[in-house]
């Protein structure tokens, strides 16, 4: 029973489809490792054992079929699911239960596929380690002592631990890459209105983007099929059809990149990435070399102003959609005494239920967008992101993709970056571009740097998000997957 | 020269309606005048007549049609709200009682 839960969602998908193994012995199987595992992980906030079983056995009663019926799936914290506790990881909304669920949720209903429970993640999706959720962190299975990446750890560490074989994060800056990277695991962001934002909790409206996570590139592209496509209650969802994902996984692995141009930006290059990291993007480049691929040399000069430029857009869209919390009309209130004013206690319960980080940049954010600073902060860095996105199209006029590590540093052990909030941030150095031009991008493990798994990103044009499916199949097929320590 | 004084920081607070305590008060002015410092370099690119990108998505004025639909049922809205009273959400005061 138990290694059920080391397939992958494809082949426990057919498993079910020939009726070898029932949907409920899968959910089973991942709800039992839950159990003996989640303990030492803390991937998971909240386990809907009785919901995953029931979504499970009305797929072997035959009322829900399609290519991932059956097979379970955890979802971060940040997506309101009907019901079951949402807290996006923030003591303002511990208790909350949504009374309607966010778009991807209904589609992964309507698709027969069971959840298991919600993940961990950095409160409201701002951190790259899980060490700001304000119910402690998830541990990377590579290590324990070390961070599962962020803010999608809890995702990222629920699939490399084997809890679950599919996950769905948010991308807003690098959530869903950053994370797959440092634990080994696949991840991707489609393009930015691609995927439904309805029922998404809002940090950063403009770059927000939920995506899929697996533990193969096949399988992130059967999810990435599954959740895409238009949602009439999204005003800035493309209403356009999305592209094969899966065929496009499929060509991949067959290792063929003959004619394929991957763009090396040269602004990445002495960018401060650990020689580990370096050593094993080069090594992977080589590998898709040697599948036909070419690498061409691009500029990017904009590039090097992303990561400013995220920090000021991010923090202001995130200081707005955070006024919402005001202890109203969900969530925790406090101080209400009958003695205090509503702004006095609207001021007593933000300070009690967000976290330091969330803080840090509702300030941050308050600053930006303030008469007199705005056109230096704000307006700035949107003509910031006017140029990176050019740069970007230039690019894309070169070369197929544009490759890159997808973060500079393997998995670090706790602590090591929350005393300076800047040092955290700069997890998210390559990853952020991509988000402030809002194309598709994807991480695939590459290799391992003292133990410890190294990510790969390919970024391609908008509305491409097939391109970077084939180049990343190609690229596992060459160098595989990663398994880690037994826990 | 640091980019952001504790009194701006208090101030922010206040407008943002974060009642910081003063031990909060002093880690963040540092922090943010670090953060504040690094992200100031935007102001280095040349970028005067470049427009502004708010959104990747070039779409505007997205609309569906006119026709009613159901929506949330009272009871549903009002199933979050740490207060509610007679189908509404009960807030605490929001005058002066001299007013």
């Amino acid at each position: 029973m138990s290694d059920l839960t080391r397939l992958s969602a494809a082949e426990l998908a057919s498993l079910m489809g020939k009726r070898e193994v029932s949907a409920v012995e899968v959910a089973t199987a991942h709800l039992d490792r839950i159990d003996a595992v989640d303990e030492r992980v803390h991937a998971f906030l909240h386990v809907d054992r009785a919901g995953a079983l029931e979504a499970a056995a009305a797929v072997d009663r035959g009322e829900i079929t399609g290519p991932l019926a059956g097979v379970p799936i955890a979802v971060k914290d940040v997506m309101a699911t009907k019901g079951i506790p949402t807290t996006a990881a923030s003591k303002i909304l511990e208790g909350w239960k949504p009374p309607y669920d966010a778009t991807i949720v209904e589609r992964l209903k309507a698709a027969g596929m069971p959840i298991l429970g919600k993940t961990n993640m950095d409160e409201f999706a701002m951190g790259s380690s899980t060490e700001y959720s304000a119910y402690g962190p998830s541990k990377n299975p590579w290590d324990l002592g070390r961070i599962p990446g962020g803010s999608g750890g809890g995702s990222a560490a629920a699939l490399a631990a084997y809890e679950a074989p599919l996950a769905i994060g948010t991308d807003t800056g690098g959530s869903i890459r950053q994370p797959g990277a440092v634990t080994g695991t696949v991840g991707a962001k489609p393009t930015y209105g691609g995927t439904s934002r309805y029922g998404l909790i809002a940090f950063s409206s403009s770059l927000d983007t939920p995506g899929p996570c697996g533990r193969t590139v096949e399988d992130t592209a059967l999810l990435h099929a599954v959740i895409a496509g238009h949602d009439p209650r999204d005003s800035t969802s493309i209403p356009q059809s999305v592209p094969d994902v899966v065929a496009a996984a499929r060509r991949g692995a067959t290792g063929d990149l003959t004619g394929v141009k991957l763009g090396l930006v040269k602004e990445f290059a002495g960018d401060g990435s650990e020689p580990g990291v370096t050593a094993a993007f080069r090594e992977s480049l080589e590998a898709l070399v040697k599948l036909g691929a070419e690498v061409v040399e691009v500029s990017c000069p904009h590039f090097q102003y992303a990561l400013p430029a995220y920090y000021l857009i991010a923090p202001s869209e995130c200081s707005s959609n955070l006024a919402r919390f005001d202890g109203v009309r969900y969530g925790l209130r406090s101080g209400d005494d009958g003695s205090r004013s509503l702004e006095e206690v609207m001021s007593l319960t933000r300070d009690e239920g967000f976290g330091p980080e969330v803080k840090r940049r509702i300030i941050l954010g308050t600053y930006a967008l303030s008469s007199g600073y705005y056109d230096a902060y704000y307006g700035q860095a949107q003509k910031v992101r006017t140029l990176i996105t050019r740069d970007f199209q230039a690019a894309f006029e070169q070369v197929d993709v544009l490759v890159s590590p997808t973060t500079p540093f393997v998995a670090f052990p706790f602590g090591s970056r929350t005393s300076d909030p800047y040092q955290m941030y700069l997890a998210d150095l390559f990853t952020i571009p991509t988000n402030l031009y809002g194309g598709p991008a994807i991480s695939v493990p590459c290799g391992l740097s003292e133990g410890l798994p190294v990510g790969f990103q390919i970024m391609a044009p908008t509305l491409a998000d097939d391109r970077m499916y084939r180049v990343a199949a190609a690229l596992e097929s060459a160098v595989g997957t990663f398994t880690p320590p037994a826990l | 020269m640091a980019a952001i004084s504790r009194e701006e920081v208090a101030h922010l607070a206040r407008l943002s309606r974060l009642a910081v305590t003063e031990e909060e008060l002093d880690r963040f002015a540092g922090q943010l005048d670090v953060i504040l410092q690094s992200v100031a370099r935007v102001g280095e690119v040349a970028a005067e007549d470049i427009p502004p990108t708010s959104h990747s998505v070039p779409l505007t004025n997205v609309y569906r049609d006119d026709v009613p639909t159901p929506s949330l049922a009272q009871d549903a809205a009002l199933s979050g709200a740490p207060d509610a009273y007679e189908g509404r959400f009960r807030v605490p005061r929001i005058l002066d009682e001299e007013v």
